[in-house]
Parts: structure tokens; sequence; C-alpha cells
């Protein structure tokens, strides 16, 4: 989230799209009634379905799932089209005004930009960028009236996204559209400030990356990112998700949010060389000219006094991506790859930590067969799960094979829960929340950080007493904690934030952070979180002097404890606030006060330093330069991989995500077309159960014992489907079965003049649990498909079929 | 800095079984001792965070006992929100509400369990000898598929042939430690977690 | 939560059978519960916050019922919050009504007027109309009696139980579980002076926002209830399964011939027929239980 959870008590505006708050963060979504009952905001839900989010909505429209982009493009036209955006904003704090290259060109027929490569089917994307002057720096039109300028571009680019379009690709009657779109522009003035809140329902795409864009675009149009009551904000799923990602949980990332060092970075200074953009306009904060800083203080967390400056700080012991030899390209370990890779036969082992690929991979039946082709496998859970049981004839059955002939070890560690353990969560406000251990883990079980610690010491003892290759960084790890074999997590807390190393003293922010060796520090962000007065994740004030829901004192906030993201683009140029009562930050002469702004306290506002410190633009991007983006600097719409119409944008043109990653890779990678699979589907939570856990707890599966198939009333009296009948759905990748549920929560549709019928589905259901399980396991029927940037898979949009049982 | 537990509500001390008699004809004490007496009158709190999505609602989990030496059987009576976050300021959601059910469970696993190779059931096994074993498989996989050079003669001294997945529900801390140990110590490019999917 | 509403305010009011009334002589605050349905999300954190502190657990799952979200067709005598999910439209617009059902603590409650059984129904001066099962003969005239459709007889012990308003948690200080849970804040408690003006005002903020026949229920029938609601369309209080006009219509039977036969029950015997037919003949309550799928 750019702001936080208490912060959407500040807005007028809530837009629920591509998430159901009320029913996955039911929490969280009472800062929604809050402002809805203390400032009569009013909340927009667009979903496929009716939902409970749109239970409690003042409007609600129902679209057809994975149309989103249309949607939201329509959002962005009508605004542009009313002259309903805040001008004075979009000047100041995005890259509308900056001059494109010639050469950029978007084809309406083809549905293609400039630089398509039919035959590679990817893009060349040197066409993409900015006019630069002599200086490196980005030329632009303050007056927004070049052809060539980003508004123009975008302009004309989203003018093809009228009322009536949206309504033919979404499937919603253009009245509904219109209405929303007025409730959500009308933020587009000073003193009104909307925020959106979405989640995995617009992660599970093909196009993921662009949907979420688009909506920081229309916010950015709206002048609502940075204010109080306003942003983009990702509601996330898990527990700690957001601090798994910010501790370098990914194949491309290292703590921190730097990049990997990849094969060609032979030395620190070719990593720098990438890692360190050049900015793109005078006095850009450009953050990331920090990362030898961060970088160095990060191999001196790791290696100690191994890291020297002779050998530049232990570089060559960490690990370097690898390129595919065949073609050249930088291989992808991402996670559904990581089981693809696996099919191949090409990953021994497998170390999970409380995750069940089997249930929460796409298509199950291929999770299933690419554990079986693994070694060994070693699974630290809570409960016995489909993954770790995998080789059971029932789930085994999946793949087509027989126990017996899985070689694979399996090893099911007894884990310690949340409560048998302390240690920081991260929740989607950014906030570290520190939690203390109530009891012990009950019989044989081990916290997590005991579980590595006692791996990690036996297989350095190996190396040590045996030899072996490249021992050298299993040797030079410093993993001297008090106690090795179990860390303890206040420990690693300190070493997370870092220290002085000629004084021994913890550091006190990541502007401390040095590229000499003489600091250390596990992860820049949180740096400032245990600093030499203490654990600031512990912190409990409730004070809130803002009175805008800050609560800058309860727990640490990354980063530097900021509460609000890009908040100085919450104030006009001289440093004002837009809306002087709701405020972020101020400029008083002298210093900004009020939350920690995103650059220098002390930095002028005339000085002109951007709010976006982490762009080299230092102003947020409309048009997204460079192959950052893979489908292009404008987000198009496209249609799911698996659709029952041709894309209405351009009929006879690009229908789907040209660039979607599609794997090929098992019996089970199939694609299902409209004429087998006519119905679109598409999976959701629901809010009495976690994920693929409480299948294990009396109460939630009191509350919700079983699988069941959410099918349109029509469709029903149609297919003569009655309440409560077995269903099977069916997709090309495989089948599930369960009880029919007719609503009218979900209406039929019509599309590019096509009747379609949309159902949905929960997860939460699999082989292991109590009450009826039964193998009914959604992602059976999810199709192999991936977003080409963030790799997330396409769980919502894809083609069943529907049959009586 | 906080106070990580705290035991005892003496506030709550206050009885609720003391009230009135006869005047009804009959004695209505047992109406009052209906009025049951508080089930976490005397548990041990302590301050936690909800593990399920990514609101953050802290939550107190009241435990029986009060931490003395002789408490080895300690069990959860009760969790309930904690009214000081200005998260949750005390609710919570259906599953939250549940978390009693994620720790005392009779489904949870207490002892380790091996899968042999073509075998069809779980044995149990001690944390030796798995701990033994795991650390044999990783540097047999390590030793045998490490990569040191690519085929354009560069160093990457990495390993694919290994991966991590998980720790969505664990801790910063131990989110570092996995990247510590695995990516930095152990070489693996592969560690990932729930965020793509 | 003041000191004044907790531990003195389980003194008891009105028992069951009892001859004479209390004789509490402290002036406690009544306590009140609030249920806002307009910003209900049937998240379902009451039925499972009632669930956890009274260490309650369903017998057996249940198999899905048809087109609900809905836990349980009906409370139970081990269930004692629902929220009815109800599916319907108006002004050409789908309406998910989510509404939270349980015991209303009756300002005159059915079910002790028709109790024969003394001391097997009490409320407290508070407001909170408890059962006591150690004094409950099973004979479901509080079945009968009330006009809510509530209290639910175990099969295992032959005892009635329903919701206590958490007794327990109000008694020394605290608010009732469903209500602490609630994220929304679509259950308060507190005061029934303040619960009352802040559903009052809840109601015209309704009404101001074009929901013309926002109102607050809180029937007459039964002397006002603790359990008070802001309904939207208050003029349709079956969208929300609860009766339009609920009423207690046992008190003028109990207060004739039936007394003495509560006294017999409680004494130790009577026949199981007659019981039967006491227990299921004199019902009469004005509106038709609203069954909610």
């Amino acid at each position: 989230m750019t702001n936080g959870w208490t912060d959407i008590s500040n807005a007028d505006v809530i837009l629920a799209m591509g998430g159901n708050p009320a029913e996955n963060h039911p929490v969280g979504f009472r800062f929604v009634m809050e402002a809805k009952r203390r400032r009569g905001a009013k909340l927009v839900a667009v979903d496929p379905r009716f939902q409970r989010t749109a239970a409690v909505a003042d409007h609600f429209v129902q679209i057809r799932a994975g149309t989103d982009i249309a949607f939201l493009g329509g959002l962005i036209n009508y605004a542009l089209q009313n002259r309903r955006f805040q001008e004075d904003y979009v000047r100041l704090h995005t890259n509308a005004p900056f001059i494109v290259r010639d050469g950029f060109t978007f084809d309406e027929k083809t549905g293609l930009f400039s630089g398509w490569d039919p035959d590679k089917k990817q893009y060349d994307a040197s066409t993409w960028q900015y006019e630069l002057d002599g200086q490196g720096n980005a030329k632009v039109d303050p007056t927004l009236q070049h052809p060539r300028s980003v508004f123009q571009l975008m302009k004309k680019f989203y003018s093809r996204y009228t009322p009536q379009k949206v309504s033919e690709v979404c499937g919603c009657n253009a009245e509904a559209f219109t209405k929303a779109a007025e409730i959500i522009t009308s933020t587009y003035t000073p003193t009104r400030v909307g925020t959106i809140m979405y989640a995995l329902g617009w992660t599970h795409h093909s196009f993921s990356v662009q949907l979420i864009k688009t909506a920081a675009m229309l916010q950015l149009l709206l002048g609502n990112v940075g204010m109080p009551g306003g942003g983009v904000n990702a509601l996330r799923g898990h527990a700690n998700i957001q601090g798994g990602t910010d501790m370098g949980m990914a194949y491309h990332n290292v703590p921190g949010y730097m990049p990997i060092p990849k094969a060609a970075h032979q030395s620190l200074e070719d990593y720098f060389k990438v890692a360190v953009p050049k900015p793109l306009r005078p006095n850009s904060v450009n953050f990331w000219s920090n990362t030898p800083k961060l970088f160095i203080s990060q191999l001196k967390a790791y290696y100690a006094s191994a890291a020297t400056k002779g050998n530049q700080f232990g570089y060559h012991l960490h690990p370097k991506l690898p390129e595919n030899a065949a073609t050249g390209k930088l291989e992808n370990w991402s996670w559904a790859f990581i089981y693809d890779h696996a099919a191949q036969g090409q990953v021994e082992g497998l170390v999970d930590f409380g995750m069940n690929p089997v249930c929460n991979g796409p298509n199950s039946r291929k999770m299933v067969f690419a554990l079986s082709q693994l070694k060994w496998l070693v699974v630290a859970e809570n409960f016995e799960t489909e993954t770790s049981s995998f080789w059971k004839p029932e789930i085994l059955a999946l793949a087509g094979k027989k126990t017996e002939d899985v070689k694979t070890e399996v090893f099911l560690l007894p884990a310690a829960n949340f409560a048998e353990k302390s240690g920081s969560f991260t929740n989607s406000s950014r906030w570290a929340q520190w939690k203390y251990k109530a009891l012990d883990a009950p019989g044989q079980a081990k916290p997590d950080q005991e579980i590595v610690g006692r791996i990690f010491t036996k297989v350095r003892e190996l190396y040590r007493n045996e030899g072996g290759v490249f021992p050298d960084p299993v040797l030079a790890l410093d993993w001297s904690y008090a106690n090795p074999l179990s860390p303890a997590e206040d420990e690693v807390a300190r070493e997370i934030n870092g220290k002085d190393l000629t004084t021994g003293q913890q550091l006190p922010s990541f502007s401390a952070l040095k590229d000499d060796g003489t600091t250390s520090s596990g992860n820049w962000l949180y740096c400032g979180s245990y600093t030499a007065d203490g654990n600031m994740m512990t912190r409990r004030s409730t004070e809130d002097p803002s009175g805008m829901q800050r609560f800058s004192n309860w727990a640490w906030s990354w980063p530097a404890n900021r509460r609000i993201m890009y908040n100085r683009a919450s104030t006009d140029a001289q440093g004002r606030p837009w809306d002087p009562s709701r405020t972020a930050i101020v400029w008083n002469g002298k210093a900004w006060v009020g939350d920690v702004p995103d650059y220098p306290g002390t930095s002028e506002p005339e000085k002109g330093a951007g709010a976006f410190i982490v762009l080299p633009e230092g102003v947020a991007r409309l048009f997204t330069p460079g192959d950052t983006l893979k489908e292009g600097p404008f987000p198009e719409f496209y249609e799911p991989v698996e659709s029952p119409v041709d894309n209405p944008m351009h009929p006879t043109g690009q229908s789907r995500n040209p660039v979607a990653t599609i794997f090929k890779t098992t019996e089970w990678d199939k694609l299902g077309t409209a004429k087998d699979f006519p119905i679109v589907g598409t999976t959701y939570r629901l809010t009495e159960h976690f994920h693929y856990w409480t299948k294990n707890h009396e109460k939630s599966i009191e509350m919700q014992p079983e699988f069941f198939v959410e099918i349109p009333v029509e469709l029903g009296q149609e297919m003569g489907i009655k309440d409560g009948e077995m269903v099977r759905v069916s997709s090309a990748r495989g089948h599930i079965e369960g009880k029919a549920m007719l609503t009218k929560r979900i209406r039929p549709m019509t599309i590019a003049g096509k009747k379609v019928y949309q159902i949905g589905f929960p997860i939460h259901w699999g082989f292991i649990g109590r009450g009826k399980q039964g193998g009914s396991l959604a992602n059976i029927t999810t199709p192999p498909v991936l977003d080409p940037n963030s790799f997330c898979p396409e769980y919502k949009g894809f083609l069943v079929k529907l049959e009586k049982v | 800095m906080s106070v990580p537990t705290m035991t005892r509500r003496t506030f709550l001390k206050v009885g609720v079984a003391g009230a009135a008699v006869s005047v009804f004809g009959f004695d209505v004490k047992p109406a009052a001792a209906q009025a049951r007496s508080l089930k976490i009158d005397r548990t041990t709190e302590t301050r936690s965070v909800c593990p399920y999505c990514a609101v953050g609602c802290s939550v107190i989990i009241h435990t029986l006992g009060d931490k003395a030496r002789n408490v080895t059987g300690s069990t959860v009576v009760h969790v309930e929100g904690d009214p000081d976050s200005p998260v949750n300021r005390g609710t919570l959601c259906s599953k939250g509400a549940t978390l009693k059910d994620d720790i005392v469970n009779d489904r949870r696993i207490t002892t380790l369990r091996y899968r042999a190779p073509g075998s069809d059931r779980w044995e149990e096994k001690s944390w030796e000898w798995a701990i033994d074993r795991i650390a044999h498989l990783i540097k047999q996989t390590r030793d045998a598929k490490f990569v040191a050079k690519d085929h354009k003669g560069r160093t990457i001294n990495a390993l694919t042939a290994m991966a991590v997945v998980g720790g969505c529900t664990d801790s910063n801390e131990n989110n570092y430690l996995i990247q510590k140990a695995f990516r930095a110590g152990l070489s693996i490019i592969p560690v990932e977690q729930q965020a793509r999917i | 939560m003041s000191p004044s509403i907790s531990a003195p305010a389980l003194q008891v009011k009105a028992v069951s059978a009892s001859p004479r009334g209390a004789a509490g002589i402290k002036q406690v605050p009544e306590v009140t519960k609030l249920i806002d349905v307009s910003v209900c999300i049937g998240c379902k954190a009451c039925e499972v916050a009632c669930q956890e502190w009274n260490d309650l657990g369903v017998d057996k799952i249940r198999t899905l019922p048809p087109g609900t979200y809905q836990t349980l067709p009906d409370l139970e005598y081990n269930f004692w919050q629902l929220i009815k999910f109800n599916e319907t439209e108006r002004d050409g617009r789908l309406l998910w009504t989510l509404t939270k059902y349980q015991c209303m603590h009756c300002e005159d409650p059915g079910c002790l007027r028709a109790c024969p059984a003394p001391g097997a129904i009490v409320q407290y001066s508070n407001g909170i109309v408890d059962f006591v099962q150690e004094n409950c003969i099973g004979c479901q005239f509080c079945v009968t009696g009330c006009p809510f459709d509530v209290p639910k007889i175990s099969p295992s012990t032959g005892k009635v139980y329903k919701c206590t308003l958490c007794s327990d948690r109000v008694g020394a200080g605290l608010e009732p579980a469903c209500a602490k849970a609630c994220p929304t804040n679509a259950i308060s408690f507190g005061t029934r002076e303040k619960m009352l003006a802040q559903a009052t005002s809840r109601a015209e903020q309704l009404k101001a926002d074009g929901n013309a026949a926002a109102t607050v229920y809180n029937p007459e029938g039964v002397g006002g209830t603790h359990v008070v609601y802001v309904l939207p369309h208050g003029d349709e209080p079956d969208l929300y399964g609860l009766p339009k006009n609920p009423r207690v219509t046992f008190v003028r039977l109990w207060k004739g011939p039936m007394k003495w036969l509560g006294n017999l029950v409680f004494a130790g015997g009577i026949v199981g027929v007659l019981l039967h037919y006491l227990g299921y003949g004199p019902r009469d309550v004005e509106e038709p239980r609203q069954d909610v799928h």
C-alpha cells in the first residue's frame, strides 16, 4: 500500500476493484465504513460478482472477469474528455509534460506498439523513450500541448475507450459505467481525494502489471497519489508476504529491492553500472544512486570479515543469475518456473517453509507431476498438506503416476506456528509489528529459524570436514549468533537494521550507510527499525497527534517510518498542501513537517526534486519508458489468454497479451477454446477460510463446509441444474466437482453482441482436512499462463464448461 | 519499550457470584453462578499478530497459567483482538476469531515424518537423523549441480538445481535468515515466496 | 467501560416462576447491543467470536444449504449468533441483506414469562435475559413464548440454551464477544441510552442518504429490546428475517392456570403428554417467522 489501512478513513471515494476487501480483509474494510460514516464517502465496487463488498457499496458494476483495463481505460478517457483531472498536479508530479521520441506509435488496428517483431514475438523497445537534451535530461513541455508530449499521446491512446466500448468489452451497461466514472473522477479537485483498494483480482491475470499501472495512472490524473486518503493500495494476502518481498524472497531481487547480480556483472563495478540509473531531470533525487552504500553494507552483513575492500566486499561469494546458454536470455526462476523446471528434471531438491504448491499453484496436476520429479523434498509445516503428501495415491493420481514409482524422499518437519515464536510481521501498510512468543510449540515441533539454523550449520560442518565444491561462501557466511542452531529473532532484527562497524552502534537510518565497508545492514529498507534506542517495531503508542490516523509511534513503517509514500505529491510547487484540511507534509519555510517526507527534510520545494525519488525522472510515470514493462509504455486492453470472444478493441488484430508467458512443458499445459469451454470461470477466496490452512479448523469448516460452484440462475435454468445438485467444472487441464449454488449475484452478460456466462468457485478445499474435501481443488482447472512482468498466474478469467454430474 | 506479556487482569478480580439470595422464596445462587467466572480471569496475556491476511491485526493470546516454572503444559484458552492496535482496535474477522483452532488443533503435526523413495507411508524419525540426512542431500545436490562458470566462461557461482519456497507467514527475521543461509551461503538462486501467486 | 456498568449490573431484576419480583435497589445502567445492518458485511466474526468465547461447537458439519453463504438454517442450542443471508431485489437493484440474528433480550421477555421453572430464566437489572440451565426442566415453554424463535433445546442435555449477551463478560466490565469482534462496527455495545441515541442518529443519516424508510427496530410489543437494529428498509423488517410486530402472547396464559402447573413441574413431576400439549398448544405469534433460505 502506498498509504495504509488507517489512512483509508480519510478518503472521499473508495474504488474497490480487483479485490473484495469486505470478504478478504474485513478488518481493513472497517476504515471504508468509517469513511462512509464520518465523511459520507462513496464506495464503488466493480467485480465479476456481486459479493460482500458490493453488498454495502453505494454503486456496483458487474464486469466480465479480466476486463479491468478496459474499465479503467474508460475512466481515464472520461477524466480526460471531461476535464476531470487535476491539471496542476499532473504537470508537477507526473511525466505528462515529457516529450516522447519520434517513432513511437500504436496501431489501433493491430493493437500493437512500434517495435513488434512477429517472428521473435517480442518488442524492440528502442522507440519507447523520451527525447533527451544535451545533458541527458528528458525534454518537457509544461503546457502539455506538444503532440508528442506524454499527455497528448495518452489522451489520444485512451480516446478509444468510450463508455460504449467499455460496455461492449466488460459487459456492463454504459450508464452504470458512467455513473461509476462520475463518482470516481469527482476526486479530481484538490479538496476531494479517492483511494483504490485492489488485491489478487488484479494480480491474477496475464496483464496484471499493466492493469495496476492503469489504476496508478488514473490516480495520478486525479491527483490522488501521495494524498492522505488516496494512493493505490494493494491489499496483500498473507501476514508477512510484504516482509518476505522486502527480504528478497524473489529470484530477481536481493533484500531491499536491489536487483540480483547477473552473469554479465562480473565485478561490483559492472553491477553498479546497471543498478544505478542516470537521473533524467535536473535535481532528481534518483534514490538508487545510493545502491553502492546499501549493497556493500548488505555484503558486510552476510560475509562480515570475509568481505573486504580488497575482495570487492566478497562480491564473488554471492551467486549471479545465470543466462540460458541456448537462448542467451537470463534464466527465469520465478515461483511457477521452479515447478516448470522441476517438471523437466532440472531441480533435484526443494525446501518448503509452510507453502502448499499442489494447492496454490496453477494447474495442480502439473504441480504434482513436478514434485514427483524431485529427488528430495523438505516441508516444514503445522499441518499435513497436499504437498507433503503428494505421493499418496489419491493425490498422485492427478499426475497419472503410481506411488511406488515416485522416488522422492520426503521430510515433513513439524514446525512452530505464529504463536510459538517471536519476530516481526510487516502488514500491507508496510508497518513492521513485533509479536511475542506465547507458548512452546507442541510435541517435537521446532521454529523455522531453528530448522534453518540446524540445516545450515550441519551443511557447513560437512563442508568444513569433507570439503566440496566452492565451499567459500558456506564457510565465510557470518553465522556467529549466540545460538547458531536457533538464532534469536531479536539478534537477527539488529543485524537486519545494521550497525556502525567502527563503534558497534546500531544505525539510526539508511542515510548513515556507507560504501567503504564500515557499516553493515542486512536490509537497508529496515534500517531504522532497530536503532540504538531499541526495537522500534515493538512501539505501542496509540497517540495520533496528526489527527490523520497516521499513528507514527505505533510499530515502525518502512521506509524511514514514512506512513504515506510520495507524500511530497500532496503539496503544490511551493510546498502548500493541495487540501489544507488533509495534510501529509507541509513546507514551513525551513523544513517539511508532518509525516516523514520523501526526500531530505530541508530540501526547498522550489528546488524541484520530485516526489517519486526512486525513479530517475523524479516524477511519476504515465508513460513507462524503455522495456520496463514488456507490453508497452501505455496499458492496452488485451483479452485473457483463454477468452470467449475476440478482443473488441481490435477484432482483427491482437486479441490477447502478445507477450504473455504460456507454458508448454507437460501434457497438462494446455489451453482451451470457447468452442469446447464456453463459460468464463474465475476463482476466489471466502471470508470464512484462510487459503488452504483453515480446512483443518473446526469452526472455519463449520461456517463453510464444502466446495461449491456459483452459477447464474439463468444458466442453471438453461442447463436444468438445481440448487445443491452436483456439477462438474472442466477446463482443458482437468475437472473438479462440487455442489451448485444458484445465485442472482452473477448475471449473464452480453459481450460484443454475444451472450456470455460467468461462473465462480472458491479455493480453500483439496484432499486433506476436516469436512468434505474429495479433491475439489480449484487450481486443477487454472491455466498455465503468467503475466510476463510479474509472472503471476491467470487465476481469474479462463475458460471452462459446466455439466451436471 | 513495551512489555511482552501482561499477566493477571487484577481489575477483573471483582467477583460476580455474590448476588442476592432469599428474597425470591428460593435460592437464586445458581442464577448468579450461571454468570460464569470470566474464563480469562487469570490467564497470561501475550501480544501477537494474526498470521492470516496482511491487515496485521494485533491479538492477545490468553494462555493457561502464569508461566511459572512448573507450568509446562500450557495451552491457549482464548484469543482476542488487541484493543490498543490502531489497525484493528480489538476487532477481528471470522478467521482471526478462530485463531485458537490454529494453535490448539488435533491435526497439528507434532512428530517428524519421513517418506522413503517408493514408499506408501510415513515413518517417524528423529530430528538428528533428519537434519543429518537433509544436510547430506543438500550437499550432494550442491556439489553435483553447482555452476561455477557459465557457457561464456563467466564466474556465476550459482546453484539452481535446488529451490527454497515459502515464508509468507514467517517473521521478517526468519525470511532474512532463509535469504542469508540459502542464497548468500549456499548459492541458491530460486528463493521464492507467495507474492507471485 | 465504566465500572458502574460491570459487576453490580448482574443484580437480578426478574426471575422465572417466582412469586415476587426481585428487590434490587442499586441503580445500574441498562445495556444494549446495537446492530447497524447497513454496515454489516456478513463476515461472521460475531458468529465465531461467540462460539469461541462460549466454547461451543456444532454437533455435526452441515451439508451445504443450497444457494446461500449462511452457516446454518437457524440458530441452534449450541449456535447462538447467526447471520442471515437474504438475496432480493429492490428498485431494480440486487439487495443482499446480511443480518445478524440472536436473542433480543426483551425488556418484557416472553420466555421468562412463559417459564414455569423457578430460577431457570433470569433478567438482570442491566437488561440481560439469561438462562440458568441448572434450573431448566426442558419443558420448552420458553421456546413457545419467544416471539423471535430463539431458544433451542439440546437433545443431549434436555436443557434450553441461547445467547447470554455474554453476561460473564459484561459482568466483568467487558463487552460481549460478538460486539468486540465486529470489524465494521455493525455491532455496538454500551448503555441503553447511548445506544438508542446512536441508533436514532444513524437512522437519520441513512434517511438523508436516500433510505426514506430507515428506522430503529426496538419493538414495543415486547417492551423494547436490549438488542436493537438500524434497518435501512425499516418498513420491511421481514427482509432481515425479523418479525414486524412481535408480542408477548404467553403472558395472559401464564398468569392464569399455568402458574400452578409450573410450580408442579418444579416440584418434581408432570406427565410428558400434558407438557407437550402446553408446549405446543398456545402459540400465538402474529407474524409468521420469515424463513430465509
